[in-house]
């Protein structure tokens, strides 16, 4: 471990010398028989896999054009090669989006292609072996699925479809990741990823009520279960505990006050994560769009909104509709489902929100987009909304604000790391390499543009950052949740003072416990 | 002997090809593509994929984000042949069509632009280690292939010229069912069996990219899953079932 502790930066994106094998041994946890068969897998590696795999594969085939296209179409031009962050952060030549689909494209190749079956290894077609499963557990579970690659690929190739599909194939063998399948066990019998069942939710969030009051002599409510409510919030379970992520969710509910809406949260579907994505499996993943579906149907909600979560964001915005749909229960003014950031740039424009930027003068912020939101979705109604309504809302609650590189933002940016189902753990090396395209242009703008805080809108991106930045020698206090700035900055009717002093004292606090 | 050997092989190449790719499209066109994938931010309309694939096809977009070089030596190879091949139109038309006869100055020095980008992404292989690790045999006989392909073409053009209208006699003749012979030099003669190798294998090989590039969901489908529901089958199917358990 102790080896990348220290991490030197580098000149931004220096692309590394291959190191071949660096990071073979890097592999989450293997799911126990429990974890594995509460989500309908097998609970350990079939006798059959290979046989089980293949049968598996062919299914995938038939299912998804993507995978097809995807598995013919590669050149092997290069173009991808180093534009991985787990490459940048390794040097491990499997990590380059391209060696790391070949990892399945090569059994693609031996067992479904005319040129594999009779010419294998003039097209580096191979039969799939107990050493070819082993790297596809450590290589897929290598990839954050950021579609970082897809961007620059003159095909679209995706290799998130790709480590989707391989995961898929493992799961049905009986070799799925701990971290992911207990996970989503835990959604389907209790609601959310944490397991926090409604009794411990419901105190949770009053406690977050008196807090809020305490801080603003405003008594700012945080429904649960409230039927008749016009918004369901559907917001990930790390909003309502983990830190910077609970300032966030104060932030949402001071903006539903402000704006004078009736909401709710549901202890039901109190997750907006959706970590079945990760996994690849369609299945798992309507089952818990179903249950926000579900949700909504019973609170008798107008309108579902969103917090702040990336790859939540992608399943709803992209997949939700088509999984659960049609929404035509909802009021069709507003579109389903929305994003908090949608909302709250609403009220701003319509000047529905007292603000005092001033309250935020002590932080020079800079914006990671997470991936999915970046890549995989949009907010508003215009290609790019989803880089522009989050910068616009920090503008307008921050008098201090810098972007980091452009060529590490947008959709160009930097995943934190952490994503697509790493966000554990027995991860961390990878977690950490990972990081270092992200660390190195936050560093930048830190030392050249005196940047204080970074303000993301990922609940993975949230935990990630605050684990791996103090190994970068920045403070784990340093990332923030954009409705924080918000909630910072808002001023409530009836609010005791500006709120900047208290707002100072909080972030203090919260160094001190973290 | 030889004329009727090559007869039979350049139709039964064409035939593996038509039949080759259509195969593929359909395979692509059927499997269907469950959820909304385009990489965004993505064009909202029909008309902005099509301008998007428009750019991807005609300039190669994302590659020029990539990298530039790779851009510059795949461009210049691409467009090259392009002019090559139409230029080529001219050797299986009679009369030629008068749009060939306008490219025809610059389809003949083409062929030197193609041979120098082929040289180029060749070098890559060799030169840089991250290109150099994904490369297979196959990739290296496919350029090899386009490179012998090229190289022999201009050698008839420029160097040893073949008889030019014996030639675009047994062209025609394959098309017309009119067999005449074929002109027996070396040259020639290889410049044919290249192609024809090219022909068997591209519906089997990576050369699906160029098919492919249309079908590739995270580029060609419109960003609009909130305005308008994309359909999965399995999922339309599990809605049917229910619609159906329902009214029972």
């Amino acid at each position: 471990m102790a080896d990348y502790e220290t991490i030197q930066i580098n000149t931004l994106f220096e692309i590394p010398r291959l190191n071949p094998g660096v990071m073979k041994d890097s592999s989450p946890f293997v799911a126990a028989a429990v974890h594995q068969e509460a989500l309908g897998f097998p609970g350990e590696l079939v006798d059959d896999w290979q046989a089980k795999a293949i049968e598996k594969f062919g299914e995938l085939l038939k299912k998804s054009r993507a995978l097809q296209v995807y598995l013919d179409g590669c050149v092997k031009c290069g173009a991808c090669t180093d534009k991985c962050h787990y490459f940048l952060g390794t040097g491990d030549p499997k990590n380059m989006p391209v060696a790391r689909q070949d990892l399945l494209r090569k059994i693609y190749r031996r067992y479904f292609t005319f040129a594999g079956k009779y010419f294998p290894k003039l097209v580096g077609a191979e039969d799939l072996t107990k050493e070819v499963l082993d790297e596809w557990y450590s290589y897929f579970h290598q990839c954050s699925q950021c579609r970082r690659c897809s961007v620059y690929c003159p095909y679209g190739i995706d290799t998130a479809e790709i480590s989707m599909a391989a995961r898929e194939i493992m799961d049905h063998i009986g070799k799925g990741q701990k971290y992911c399948n207990e996970i989503l066990g835990k959604v389907h019998k209790i609601g959310n990823n944490l397991g926090l069942p409604e009794k411990a939710l419901i105190n949770t969030l009053e406690d977050l009520e008196e807090d809020i009051e305490d801080e603003t002599g405003v008594h700012v409510r945080i429904p649960v279960n409230e039927k008749g409510a016009d918004i369901l919030l559907v917001t990930p379970s790390a909003d309502f505990f983990a830190e910077p992520h609970i300032d966030g969710l104060i932030g949402y509910a001071k903006v539903f006050h402000a704006a004078g809406v009736s909401w709710t949260v549901s202890s039901y579907a109190s997750e907006a994560a959706n970590f079945a994505m990760f996994i690849g499996s369609q299945e798992q993943m309507k089952m818990l769009t179903d249950r926000i579906r579900k949700a909504a149907e019973d609170l008798g909600v107008k309108r579902i909104i969103f917090g702040e979560c990336g790859h939540a964001w992608r399943v709803a915005y992209s997949f939700m509709n088509t999984l659960s749909g049609p929404f035509d229960f909802l009021d069709p003014d507003y579109p389903v489902p929305q994003h908090i950031c949608e909302f709250t740039w609403d009220l701003i424009q319509k000047g529905q929100l007292k603000l005092d930027k001033s309250a935020n003068d002590h932080m020079t912020l800079t914006f990671h987009d997470s991936c999915n939101v970046a890549r995989g979705s949009r907010m508003g109604d215009t290609p790019g909304g989803q880089f522009e309504i989050p910068r616009a809302i920090i503008r307008a609650v921050c008098n201090n604000f810098v972007d980091m590189a452009a060529d590490t933002i947008g959709e160009a940016t930097f995943c934190c790391g952490g994503g697509g189902g790493l966000l554990t753990d027995d991860l961390m090396e990878i977690r950490t390499k990972g990081a270092s395209p992200r660390m190195t242009a936050l560093q930048e703008v830190v030392e050249e543009q005196g940047v204080t805080h970074m303000a993301a809108i990922c609940a993975i991106c949230k935990t990630q950052f605050a684990k791996v930045m103090p190994k970068y020698g920045i403070g784990m206090d340093r990332i923030v949740s954009l409705h924080q700035l918000v909630s910072n900055a808002i001023i409530l009717d009836g609010q005791e003072g500006s709120g900047t002093d208290e707002a100072e004292t909080e972030t203090t606090e919260n160094v001190a416990t973290a | 002997m030889l004329s009727t050997i090559f007869a039979i092989l350049f139709y039964l190449a064409t035939a593996v090809l038509v039949v080759g790719l259509v195969y593929r499209i359909q395979l692509y066109a059927r499997t269907p593509a469950p959820l909304k994938i385009p990489t965004t931010p993505a064009p909202v309309t029909r008309p902005g994929v099509f301008l998007r694939m428009f750019r991807e096809v005609a300039f190669f977009e994302s590659l020029f984000k990539s990298n530039k070089w790779t851009w510059l030596f795949g461009w210049v190879f691409h467009a090259a042949m392009l002019l090559v091949v139409l230029r080529h139109l001219r050797y299986f038309t009679e009369p030629v069509w008068f749009w060939v006869n306008w490219i025809q100055p610059f389809g003949k020095y083409a062929g030197f632009a193609m041979l120098a980008g082929l040289a180029a992404l060749w070098g890559r292989r060799f030169l840089v280690e991250r290109v150099r690790y994904i490369s297979a045999p196959s990739d290296h006989l496919m350029l090899i292939l386009l490179i012998g392909i090229a190289a022999s073409g201009l050698m008839m053009k420029y160097v040893v010229h073949t008889d030019i209208i014996a030639l675009k006699a047994f062209t025609l003749g394959l098309i017309h069912f009119n067999w005449q012979p074929l002109p027996a030099d070396p040259v020639l003669l290889v410049h044919l069996s290249l192609v024809l190798i090219l022909m068997f294998i591209f519906p089997v090989s990576k050369l699906l990219h160029a098919p492919g590039v249309f079908f590739s969901p995270s580029r060609n489908q419109v960003d609009n899953p909130r305005e308008k529901r994309h359909p999965a089958p399995w999922v339309t199917a599990l809605e049917t079932d229910r619609s159906k358990a329902g009214g029972d």
